[in-house]
């Protein structure tokens, strides 16, 4: 009996909906200032309906914080500055489909205790929030249990001093399906910081001169990073934590520091590496804990350390990569060693070939006997390239006793891969 | 004095070892530099050749040459001429000469293959290094005046300072890896020119490693304009020392 009354009753609301749906206003467009009708962005928003369009054009609007709770098309005409007076967090988005283009924001509030950003998702889906220039904010843009979200081409510059008094870059806290792609972060803590952010892309991001990392990763499963560039950061690139993160294509340069890395893998499993380039960093990549990574086609060249790999470490696969110009290629801080090493390219390799198939026919023993000693006693550096050195070196190379038995490459690759 | 250097200067190029030595410091470094692709690698075999055949070449040419001149400057004394003009005339040929064959035998691919500042450093440290041990052989020569013991003074001062010191230094850290070692380190490093030199090339090669903990320390250290300035002014010394004391040893000489 009851089920006919449900179904009629359904029927006529979608009915009154149909007839309804005409008298509702279609999409409009709200302009602030330039001569618009409204002044400032806040009545905008009021005014605003459900799919319209805030253009706003070229000034300076001090307004505190705004929260955007419809979806919205907000774009800016000639960069339109939106500042903080480092009081507010500038635009709360608490509404899915929301796009905020073309806008300057600064000067955003400094809390610790509610982490205030220049922008603030909260628990929304299919947010753009493109071509921004973000100025001297604590955190940048700050993205909280976001889904579908695309962060593009935003210019993010910080200068920040302390680390612990300093937000993040782009800051992504249990989010899915993000798409990070082509911003530039400088000056602040972390220049992108993925926590419990599954299935997300990073493409073409450019993180230089950040406090910590460059791109933090912890806890965020299925990722890819690729073509990213990562340059003088406090610490380098941390994952941590993670499985089934995939990094092709990026570029780590000029971390310098005793705690810098390239990357640092700890308790990282199942990954795939392929492409990247190392240059001059103090250490390529560390490993610590970490298990079934495929290292691959990657170029290290003129690093401190190449590969610093932890005798907790297993079955990590390091084949078919480029080491040239390393101060040492290989450190490692115990005799275990569970990972291969496999057809790469060593520019200290002294062996030959006389089958002519490109692969040397001795094998290679990457780790100097001195790169072990340093590791144990690091003073010991500053005797680095000198003769006694070298000879302690050689007899090593000839019967090793201090370093692994198994840290060898049975196929050293006699020229460098075209990477 | 200029009279003596040019005898000093015009004798030692007809002694023709000085031509030698230059062609075969710039055979070493040109093929070191055209032979291998890398850059780094080449820079290597002539940082090998700056601290080891640098300083072998200059303090073995020089002993062996004062003490084949020694009837020319006792000819040189019975003139009216001032002892110490003859001594420092004799060390200002030698040095010379040796700092030119260097420069032109190793300096120029430097110059020509590594990067401006890095080959700076090197053909500094080398002219340096040469001037040093031709000091050290002005010494033992001087201490005695037997050839051969002159000589073997001489090598076993180059053999210290080449490759037994750098043994020593490496114990010692072994011994008091447990203390905070770096900065004695730094002093100690400063007991031997080519150490000081090596490490002076070392913060350019590895940059990179050398920015880890310890490394910084020594960056800190050697690679800012003060330190740089302290380490070439300690080599300094090391060329004034041994020549001042040969100087004085000279002028009380009974030749």
């Amino acid at each position: 009996m009851r089920q006919p009354i449900k179904i009629f009753l359904r029927l006529l609301s979608a009915c009154l909906l149909w007839v309804g749906a005409p008298l509702h206003t279609p999409a409009a467009t709200l302009h602030v200032g330039n001569g618009g009708p409204f002044t400032k962005i806040r009545p905008a928003l009021a005014a605003s309906h459900p799919g319209d369009s805030i253009i706003i054009g070229r000034g300076i609007y001090k307004e505190g914080n705004l929260i955007i709770d419809k979806p919205l098309f907000i774009l800016g005409e000639g960069m339109p500055v939106l500042d903080g007076e480092f009081r507010y967090e500038i635009l709360s988005v608490k509404s899915d489909r929301v796009t905020i283009k073309g806008l300057t924001l600064r000067n955003s509030g400094h809390s610790v205790l509610n982490d205030p950003g220049a922008i603030k998702v909260y628990d929304a889906s299919y947010v753009t929030i493109t071509d921004n220039i973000l100025l001297n904010n604590y955190f940048g843009i700050y993205l909280q249990y976001a889904a579908h979200c695309i962060v593009r081409n935003n210019t993010i510059t910080a200068s920040q001093k302390e680390e612990h008094l300093s937000g993040n870059g782009i800051h992504c806290w249990k989010s899915d399906s993000l798409q990070i792609t082509g911003n530039r972060i400088t000056g602040h803590r972390d220049g992108i910081y993925f926590e419990f952010v599954t299935h997300s892309v990073i493409w073409r991001n450019i993180a230089r001169n950040n406090l910590r990392y460059g791109l933090h990763f912890m806890f965020s499963h299925n990722n890819a990073y690729i073509t990213n560039y990562f340059k003088n950061n406090g610490a380098g690139v941390a994952v941590m934590f993670t499985k089934h993160v995939i990094m092709l294509n990026n570029t780590f340069e000029e971390n310098w520091g005793d705690a810098a890395y390239g990357i640092l893998f700890k308790e990282l499993s199942d990954c795939c590496l392929s492409g990247n380039r190392f240059i001059k960093n103090t250490t390529g990549i560390l490993f610590d804990g970490s298990n079934r990574i495929v290292v691959t086609r990657n170029v290290f060249r003129e690093n401190g350390w190449g590969i610093r790999i932890q005798a907790n470490c297993m079955d990590n696969s390091i084949r078919q990569n480029n080491f040239m110009g390393n101060t040492f290629d290989l450190a490692t801080n115990g005799t275990l060693m569970l990972n291969q090493f496999t057809d790469n390219y060593w520019d200290k390799y002294e062996g030959y070939d006389l089958n002519r198939d490109r692969t040397g026919d001795v094998p290679y023993r990457p780790l100097s006997m001195y790169s072990m000693i340093v590791e144990r006693n690091p003073p010991a550096m500053l005797l680095y390239r000198s003769f006694i050195i070298r000879l302690l070196d050689q007899s090593e190379k000839i019967i090793p006793t201090l370093t692994p038995e198994q840290l060898i490459d049975n196929r050293p690759r006699m020229i460098p891969y075209n990477l | 004095m200029i009279r003596i250097l040019k005898y000093v200067t015009l004798d030692i190029l007809k002694n023709r070892i000085v031509i030698i030595y230059a062609v075969v410091l710039a055979l070493f470094s040109w093929s070191a530099f055209g032979l291998e692709d890398n850059t780094s690698k080449g820079l290597l075999t002539v940082l090998n050749l700056l601290l080891l055949t640098v300083p072998l070449v200059s303090v073995l040419f020089s002993t062996i040459y004062v003490y084949n001149n020694n009837e020319f400057i006792e000819l040189l004394v019975s003139h009216p001429v001032r002892r110490s003009m003859i001594w420092k005339a004799l060390f200002a040929g030698l040095s010379l000469s040796m700092t030119a064959a260097f420069i032109l035998g190793a300096g120029l691919p430097l110059l020509l293959f590594a990067d401006p500042a890095t080959a700076l450093i090197m053909i500094a440290a080398g002219v340096l290094l040469s001037v040093i041990f031709i000091a050290i052989a002005f010494l033992s020569s001087i201490v005695t005046r037997d050839k051969a013991k002159g000589i073997g003074i001489a090598i076993m001062l180059w053999l210290y300072f080449a490759l037994l010191f750098d043994g020593l230094v490496l114990f010692l850290y072994f011994q008091f890896a447990d203390y905070p070692i770096e900065k004695p380190v730094v002093l100690l490093s400063a007991l031997s020119p080519v150490d000081l030199c090596r490490i002076l090339i070392l913060l350019r090669l590895d940059v990179s490693a050398m920015m880890g903990y310890t490394g910084a320390i020594f960056k800190n250290f050697f690679g800012n304009g003060w330190g740089l300035i302290l380490s070439f002014s300690l080599l300094l010394l090391w060329i004034w020392v041994p020549f001042r004391v040969s100087l004085q040893k000279f002028k009380k000489k009974d030749l």
